[in-house]
């Protein structure tokens, strides 16, 4: 007989050998690709959306709670990049820890609604984004945050510096994702999510779990937000708070598969490089394949693309 | 100018009860919410306006004419997507998603084939000048839809409570199951309560030019958060308790806009919000909280 703890531990590390070089590929790639091709938003939207996947495969993939109005955090950090570096003129990075402390100022006042379950914990989570966007773009907080005008931050524009910083933000998602997919905490989180009663008659923390799930995708969300506003340097609420980009981030984790690492990385590279070949120039058309495959998929294969090798019993990173 | 505010609000609070019972219904049916409510809504508006500018026909033709069509469209609708839909692990979150594809797909279709642009129908169709209720002058357009509006409502409760279909539909929302067990017919009721679920959201789709003043294809997501913001107020499930909810944010969307107009559009997300974490089984509810 093998010694079985020696076993699984080795067995342990090379799962995490093997998800921690997918997410150093993952990167790389990323950083390597921006030197070859020119169109650069795009490849800054693909790193903003990998990122803000993994962010939302944090709270979803583990917790089981769907906020639809993730893009709250992301529009918190957008605009607590924006407001310090607007009024304080202090340096981006310093920029970059403010869209951090407000996404998860904002995700500390909305914990209550962790009582909620099910549509009614997304639907509140949705009302909640709408009110955070209606207060942000209240005219009559012009002096503040520019009301529905939009935001210029040109005195700290750095279009390369910001595009790594962002796979800076993707490579912590990705290494959240890794931990909390083999560390005694995220099976934790895995053991609330599927049951929380007895989670909880097992000893384990369920509030505390809840609240650093939801803390740490919210942070992600906030930092995707701050580096989203230090790239583009010019943008409205409308984009900052777009419904779309929950959505969006939803359905590329959903499409490749919850509580992966690959699952949402399979998301965003198929569907965001659809969206991007016949998406832009026709977007109407790419509205409507996008509705029906949502439809086809929540349908025919509600546990994403990776289902179909784990169905099987074969392990997915 | 508050009793002016209150009497408008309850106008309103009636159209937005319309625009909530459908929803209502469909959840408290089959548990499963319907984010294509408000496309549904904005296909019955595009209707009345192309009946309108096409065969000059009168608003009220048309939500006859509404009605029977979006019954009709709703039972192959329910019966292609929802009984799978309601065979899977976690149906009520899995129908966020697949609805929201749903809209996604009607609003795509919508502007290839009308372009974005705002329609609307002229409010003189309703009739002319003001009317003078309590003391407030109100258009006459706007007491036609609320009047409307009251009469769907009153018909829907005598079809839940004067029927045997109708019996049959609240057997189902008490338990699916034992509905099942006591060999009624669940995916017809269901079907039924779909069309007319969305026949509803249809007729308040003709009304609304009249109402919210215009009808865009990408109205959807905003009358959805009203929707339910209205039917959670009143409780979910609960078709009467919609009425409740319809009022309440009625009266308080036109307190907002008398006294704090700019900051009227936050007020379905402040009550929605408010109502779940404080009273999330709605006003007339049981507990339906867990862990």
């Amino acid at each position: 007989m093998p010694d079985t703890a020696a076993e699984a531990r080795r067995r342990l590390i090379r799962r995490v050998v093997l998800d921690t070089s997918i997410a150093a590929a993952v990167v790389i790639f990323m950083g390597v690709v921006r030197g070859f091709y020119s169109n650069e938003l795009m490849l800054f939207n693909f790193v903003v959306f990998l990122a803000l996947a993994q962010g939302l495969n944090i709270i979803y993939g583990f917790t089981g709670y769907l906020p639809f109005g993730y893009v709250g955090f992301y529009g918190a950090g957008a605009y607590g990049f924006s407001l310090v570096v607007m009024h304080l003129h202090v340096p981006a990075l310093l920029g970059m820890a403010a869209a951090a402390g407000a996404a998860l100022v904002l995700a500390v006042i909305l914990l209550p609604l962790l009582r909620l379950s099910g549509a009614y914990f997304a639907i509140a989570s949705m009302a909640a984004a709408q009110a955070v966007y209606e207060v942000v773009a209240n005219p009559d907080l012009e002096d503040i945050t520019k009301g529905p005008y939009g935001v210029s931050l040109s005195d700290v524009f750095a279009p390369a510096f910001s595009y790594y910083v962002a796979l800076a933000i993707l490579a912590f998602a990705l290494l959240l994702v890794v931990w909390l997919r083999n560390s005694r905490f995220g099976m934790s989180l895995q053991a609330i999510r599927d049951d929380s009663v007895s989670a909880a008659m097992a000893g384990v923390s369920v509030v505390r779990g809840r609240t650093i799930a939801w803390l740490l995708s919210a942070l992600v969300a906030g930092l995707v937000g701050g580096v989203f506003a230090w790239h583009i340097s010019v943008f409205y609420p409308d984009t900052a708070f777009d419904l779309s980009v929950s959505i969006f981030a939803t359905v590329f984790l959903l499409f490749g598969g919850a509580t992966t690492l690959s699952g949402p990385l399979l998301g965003v590279f198929i569907l965001y490089g659809i969206y991007n070949v016949i998406g832009i120039a026709v977007p109407q058309y790419f509205q409507f394949t996008y509705g029906a495959l949502i439809v086809l998929l929540v349908l025919f294969l509600p546990n994403g693309l990776v289902s179909l090798l784990t169905r099987r019993g074969i392990r997915v990173p | 100018m508050l009793i002016g505010a209150i009497i408008a609000g309850i106008v309103f609070g009636l159209y937005y009860t319309l625009v909530g019972l459908g929803l209502n219904l469909v959840f408290g049916v089959m548990r499963i919410v319907n984010l294509a409510h408000g496309d549904f809504l904005m296909l019955g508006g595009i209707a009345a306006w192309w009946l309108f500018s096409s065969f000059g026909l009168h608003p009220l033709w048309s939500a006859v004419l509404v009605i029977v069509v979006f019954v009709l469209a709703g039972l192959p609708i329910y019966y292609l997507v929802v009984p799978r839909l309601l065979r899977s692990r976690d149906s009520e979150m899995l129908s966020l998603i697949l609805f929201f594809g749903v809209s996604q797909m009607i609003e795509a279709v919508t502007t290839i084939g009308l372009g974005a642009t705002e329609r609307s129908l002229p409010p003189r169709l309703l009739g002319v000048g003001p009317m003078i209720l309590f003391g407030t002058r109100l258009p006459k357009a706007w007491i036609f839809s609320a009047a409307a509006s009251a009469i769907a409502v009153l018909l829907v409760y005598l079809y839940l409570y004067r029927t045997r279909l109708g019996t049959l539909t609240r057997a189902v929302m008490v338990s699916r199951d034992e509905a099942l067990a006591t060999g009624i017919d669940v995916n017809f009721v269901s079907a039924v309560a779909f069309g007319i679920s969305i026949a509803l959201a249809g007729v308040a789709g003709v009304f609304a030019p009249f109402i919210l003043g215009s009808i865009t294809p990408n109205m959807g997501v905003a009358i959805n958060i009203t929707a339910f913001a209205v039917i959670v107020v009143g409780t979910l499930g609960n078709p009467l308790g919609t009425l409740l909810g319809g009022i309440i944010y009625g009266v308080s969307l036109m307190l907002m806009q008398t006294y704090l107009s700019s900051w009227a559009n936050l007020l379905p997300n402040l009550l929605l919000i408010a109502v779940l974490l404080v009273r999330p089984e709605g006003l007339l509810g049981r507990t339906v909280r867990r862990a």
